[in-house]
């Protein structure tokens, strides 16, 4: 019955249906499901499957974000139990767009999938400087921290919060950046960790660089 | 102190437009417009004569104090290049259209040292070799820069000013920006497919931001004797255009989001512009049905800077043509403003030769822009000269601007449904739904603005930008 019950839920936030998600998340806790369950087994892979959809041209962002709305009414359900446990995401990502730039659209579409897929993301804006970008890493034990640039005039700063990041020792923090004129060789040459092109893999190569 | 403007079109002191100036397809071309703009070095855009806009921008690299004399060299470069070409192809005249980047509009002098710059070039390459040139100036919208937006007074606000006021004097004959007022709720708008926050980013808050802003700018064009030319809703409608190309959002919702746009640009055009509208905004096409001025356009020339569905269309109406920016990069062919140059020139040569042959000519080369495009997009079928005209019509026979807003974008819902009912456009089954729902949405909205504006200051994220500076 509770199999269901997980189905169900997976199924309302994938629909986007935020007061059943909700609904369903009570039911699972009331029998005793531990809220890490919860997230890892059904609220993850509704955001995956999702995820999975858009990459093949089945629904479109706004589907997307609906979804990821009702995945957010079932966690502010389930966040102060597991804050109180003490159980935190495994993995925290910072990400911002870099100085100079405003362009957010796809850093926020890149924030999202990582949050369904359970990264804690520190979201740090626009117009970062890369004092900004440290401290945050720091501050948050972050393993990851993700660059955003659409200007060619702003791609250089890419380079100058990587350097300032090494500088300031943060040589365990992965560096994945991205944007619309990045590329894998831009990433080589300014020495991150990794580019991916688009938001559905930057949660791919999220995990590849946190596992690494 | 700025004066304050009442939200509707009629009933203020602005000039409106109640009826069209272009009603026949037939007429609604490219090359000529009923009212033709004429610079100083005698070109007449709208008169008969495509001409080519070029625009072009920096390869990588900082903008600030240390790179500045680089930054010089590098515009210095682009220009010399690009007007060394024109002469050679014997082309009948140029728009250089300089878009600043960020940096150069907050430190007015250098935005203006290379308006300049270009000027300089240009004046050369006409007492030299006769080449008719005119710059068009495009400050960023820089009050952007702080969140929430700070849009009717402050330093970034003065600053913006002083580089139009700067170029201006130094000879800039067009002043255009693309302007952001609204836009601190509107992507969000497009990302949840939201067409009620859409109209109220863009026909209350948008046209009550391009009222304010072009009010100043017109004075400062009169005082310089220079044109206001025309704004665009980049930030809005092509935003969509991209999101739509990248399967983001559906294709319907960015026509529909297009037709829409149609209202806060027209704004522009009551407060002093005069065209030629900017590049990027292909609004421009319902926009000059509707004013009768000329317009810039960029399609296909312009995927040097973004992909679109409308590379031939946009073309069918345009009174110059413009590559939207490219990077000062060296290609095989040469640096690439210059290669840019090049092809925008063949381009309107082409056009123009069909204009020489004759109305029937251009109106069959047009026809080929037109078809060639409108069946495989619904952002192409909107824009076909029957439709624009269409959607055009809609806006002039409203009231004010949110009606307006409502009613074009009924418009475009009710050509696209029934354009796709006869065949005429490529609607993919999982888009039409969205016709449903959104011609529901709409249907379902207050008659009042004043009622629509307090159901959406309830549901809109009000942190996000400054009411007051919205008059709401
Ligand atoms: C929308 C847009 C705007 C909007 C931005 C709205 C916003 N809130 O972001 C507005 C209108 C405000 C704007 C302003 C400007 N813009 Co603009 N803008 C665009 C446009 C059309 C689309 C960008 C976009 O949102 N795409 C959709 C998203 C989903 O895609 P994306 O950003 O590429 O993100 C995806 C991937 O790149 C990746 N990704 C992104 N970030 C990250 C980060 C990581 C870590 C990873 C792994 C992946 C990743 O995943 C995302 C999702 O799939 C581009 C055109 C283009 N070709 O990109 C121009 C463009 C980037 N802009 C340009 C310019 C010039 C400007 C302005 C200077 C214009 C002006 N006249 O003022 C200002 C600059 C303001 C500033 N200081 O930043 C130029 C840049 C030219 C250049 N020299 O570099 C472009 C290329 C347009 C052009 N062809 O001229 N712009």
């Amino acid at each position: 019955m509770l199999m269901n019950t997980f189905q169900e839920l997976t199924d309302a936030v994938e629909k986007g249906n935020r007061k059943e998600a909700a609904r369903l998340t009570q039911v699972l806790l009331d029998a005793g499901t531990a809220p890490l369950e919860i997230v890892e087994s059904a609220l993850v892979p509704a955001m995956s499957n999702v995820g999975e959809k858009f990459k093949n041209n089945q629904v479109f962002v706004p589907e997307m974000l609906i979804a990821a709305r009702a995945m957010k009414e079932a966690m502010a359900i389930i966040q102060p139990l597991l804050t109180a446990a003490g159980i935190v995401p495994k993995y925290t990502a910072v990400i911002g767009t870099v100085q100079g730039d405003l362009h957010d659209i796809g850093k926020n579409l890149v924030a999202m999938m990582l949050k369904g897929a359970n990264f804690n993301v520190i979201d740090v804006g626009i117009n970062v400087p890369p004092e900004k970008f440290i401290a945050a890493a720091r501050e948050n034990n972050a393993q990851l921290v993700g660059l955003s640039a659409l200007l060619t005039t702003t791609m250089p700063a890419m380079k100058t919060i990587v350097d300032a990041m090494r500088a300031a020792g943060l040589n365990n923090v992965k560096i994945m950046i991205g944007g619309a004129p990045i590329t894998q060789q831009f990433a080589n040459e300014i020495g991150a960790d990794g580019y991916s092109p688009d938001a559905a893999s930057a949660v791919d190569l999220a995990h590849k660089l946190v596992a690494a | 102190m700025w004066p304050e403007f009442a939200s509707g079109r009629h009933g203020t002191l602005m000039p409106k437009f109640t009826t069209l100036a272009i009603s026949d397809p037939a007429q609604l071309r490219f090359g000529v417009a009923p009212k033709p703009l004429n610079t100083r070095h005698g070109m007449s855009i709208g008169g008969g004569i495509v001409y080519p806009e070029l625009n072009f921008t920096l390869p990588p690299m900082f903008v600030n104090e240390t790179t500045l004399p680089e930054v010089k060299r590098q515009y210095r470069e682009i220009i010399d290049g690009a007007l060394h070409r024109a002469v050679e192809l014997e082309a009948p005249g140029v728009v250089i259209e300089f878009e600043t980047l960020p940096p150069m509009t907050e430190n007015p002098s250098w935005g203006i040292d290379i308006a300049k710059i270009l000027l300089d070039a240009m004046e050369k390459a006409h007492s030299q070799h006769g080449l008719k040139s005119v710059l068009r100036m495009t400050p960023n919208d820089t009050r952007e820069m702080e969140r929430p937006p700070v849009m009717r007074s402050g330093m970034l606000w003065e600053r913006m000013l002083e580089t139009f006021e700067g170029s201006a004097a130094a000879g800039a004959e067009l002043l255009s920006i693309e302007s952001v007022g609204g836009k601190e709720i509107h992507d969000e708008a497009l990302m949840m497919g939201d067409l009620s926050a859409v109209l109220f980013s863009q026909c209350v808050m948008g046209v009550r931001d391009m009222r304010f802003l072009w009010t100043a700018i017109d004075k400062i064009a009169r005082q310089y004797g220079v044109h206001c030319a025309g704004d665009t809703a980049c930030g809005f409608g092509n935003t969509a255009m991209v999101l739509a190309e990248q399967k983001m959002i559906p294709r319907v919702f960015a026509a529909v989001v297009r037709a829409v746009s149609a209202v806060r640009t027209l704004v522009g055009y009551e407060c002093g512009c005069v065209g030629p509208g900017k590049d990027c905004g292909y609004e421009n096409v319902i926009l000059k049905a509707i004013t009768g001025f000329p317009m810039a356009m960029e399609g296909k020339t312009s995927a040097c800077a973004h992909l679109s569905p409308l590379g031939n269309i946009a073309a069918a109406t345009c009174d110059t043509w413009s590559n939207e920016s490219v990077q000062n990069i060296k290609l095989l062919g040469g640096m690439a403003p210059t290669v840019y140059m090049e092809q925008l020139i063949y381009d309107c040569r082409l056009m123009n030769q069909s204009l020489a042959d004759g109305r029937d000519a251009a109106l069959l080369y047009q026809k080929w822009m037109v078809n060639s495009d409108a069946g495989l997009d619904p952002q192409a079928y909107i824009l076909t000269p029957r439709s624009a005209i269409a959607i055009a019509q809609s806006i002039v026979s409203s009231p004010d601007d949110y009606t307006a807003g409502k009613n074009a974008a009924l418009a475009a819902i009710a050509l696209l449904a029934e354009g796709h009912k006869n065949g005429l456009v490529k609607i993919s089954e999982l888009e039409l739904p969205w016709l449903d729902t959104m011609r529901e949405t709409v249907e379902e909205l207050p008659a009042a603005e004043g009622e629509f504006i307090d159901q959406m200051m309830g549901t809109v994220d009000t942190e996000k930008f400054v009411p007051k500076d919205y008059a709401l």
